[in-house]
């Protein structure tokens, strides 16, 4: 049974812990398109594959967040990948197998996965 | 879409995007009555009447990527076409209210699904508003108020990940004692 005593031990571990995170703004950001077109198309099963893959390697200064229609909505589900310094990469069609591989390849070795990206779709 | 728990996603998104502080959202499921209602109430800034006239129709929309705005027209087409229906009520500077209905043993009527996902998505999203989860089940009832869980938190970020995993755990678990996951 999942109980409230469980969410005051989250806080007080929370309380415990320094906190690591950099400033927000200047971390990595992956933004998940959440309007209409892309929930349809699978955007929510997407956006938790995302922010389960961020807690479970414990990254710290990965912001995952959410806006509304990117404009291509033939291409959804959506995301965008700001890195700091560098051009913002978007990746479509994506499903949360492929949003795994955009966590581990690009966020963790910093190598965009070129097959999945718009540039890509269109050809 | 495949779930109706997807419909109340988009359809919050309408209530945090139109800048509600509070989002009320209910499933009530009644056997004796074979009706599914779900309610969705915002404290957002609303709708003329002159717009709210025309929001079911595909082409009213206040948003700019493209001209079309189909989460309402679809959530009323998904009602409709389970013995339902949809309506909407407005008031500019007050807020909004849909609510859909469906007849619960309709053969085409789309499964409720995976509702602790979308609550955790829109909490994700949205940590500075509140949501009131409600649902019902015949007499039986659970309820997740954020309020609560942030007096609990006492600071704590509600969209940190250990949270998020157990808000979604609590939930589901919640849904599930009162066979919720079944409508
Ligand atoms: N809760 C609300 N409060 C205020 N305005 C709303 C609300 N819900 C809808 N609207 C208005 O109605 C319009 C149509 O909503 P609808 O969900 O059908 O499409 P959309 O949000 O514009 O686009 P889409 O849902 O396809 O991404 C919105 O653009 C907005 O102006
Ligand atoms: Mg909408």
């Amino acid at each position: 049974m999942k109980s409230l005593a469980e969410l005051e031990a989250i806080r007080n571990k929370t309380l415990g812990s320094i906190n690591l995170r950099n400033d927000r703004e200047e971390g990595t950001r992956i933004v998940v398109g959440m309007a209409t077109c892309g929930i349809a198309a699978g955007a929510r099963p997407v956006l938790s594959a995302l922010v389960d893959e961020v807690a479970k390697r414990d990254l710290k200064d990965i912001i995952v967040s959410q806006t509304g229609c990117i404009g291509m909505c033939r291409l959804e589900p959506i995301i965008e990948v700001y890195v700091p310094g560098k051009e913002k990469v978007t990746y479509v069609r994506m499903s949360p197998e492929k949003a795994v591989r955009v966590i581990s390849e690009h966020i963790v070795n910093n190598r965009p996965v070129k097959e999945f990206t718009v540039s890509e779709a269109d050809k | 879409m495949k779930e109706l728990s997807l419909h109340i996603l988009d359809i919050a998104k309408n209530s945090t995007a139109a800048g509600a502080s509070l989002v009320e959202i209910t499933v009530e499921a009644s056997h004796p009555d074979n009706c599914l209602t779900i309610t969705i109430r915002d404290d957002g800034k609303g709708m003329s009447s002159e717009f709210l006239a025309r929001v079911k129709d595909p082409f009213t929309t206040s948003r700019t990527t493209r001209k079309v705005g189909m989460g309402i027209p679809l959530f009323e087409l998904s009602a409709m076409s389970s013995g339902g229906g949809l309506d909407i009520t407005s008031a500019s500077g007050e807020g909004t209210t849909v609510t859909a209905y469906f007849a619960l043993d309709h053969i085409d009527r789309q499964p409720l699904g995976d509702v602790a996902s979308t609550l955790t998505v829109l909490i994700q999203g949205s940590p500075a508003v509140d949501f009131l989860y409600r649902h019902t089940v015949d007499n039986a009832a659970f309820e997740l108020d954020t309020r609560q869980v942030r007096q609990i938190l006492q600071g704590v970020a509600i969209d940190g990940p250990d949270v998020i995993k157990w808000l979604y755990d609590y939930i589901t678990e919640g849904i599930n004692n009162l066979g919720g996951n079944l409508i």
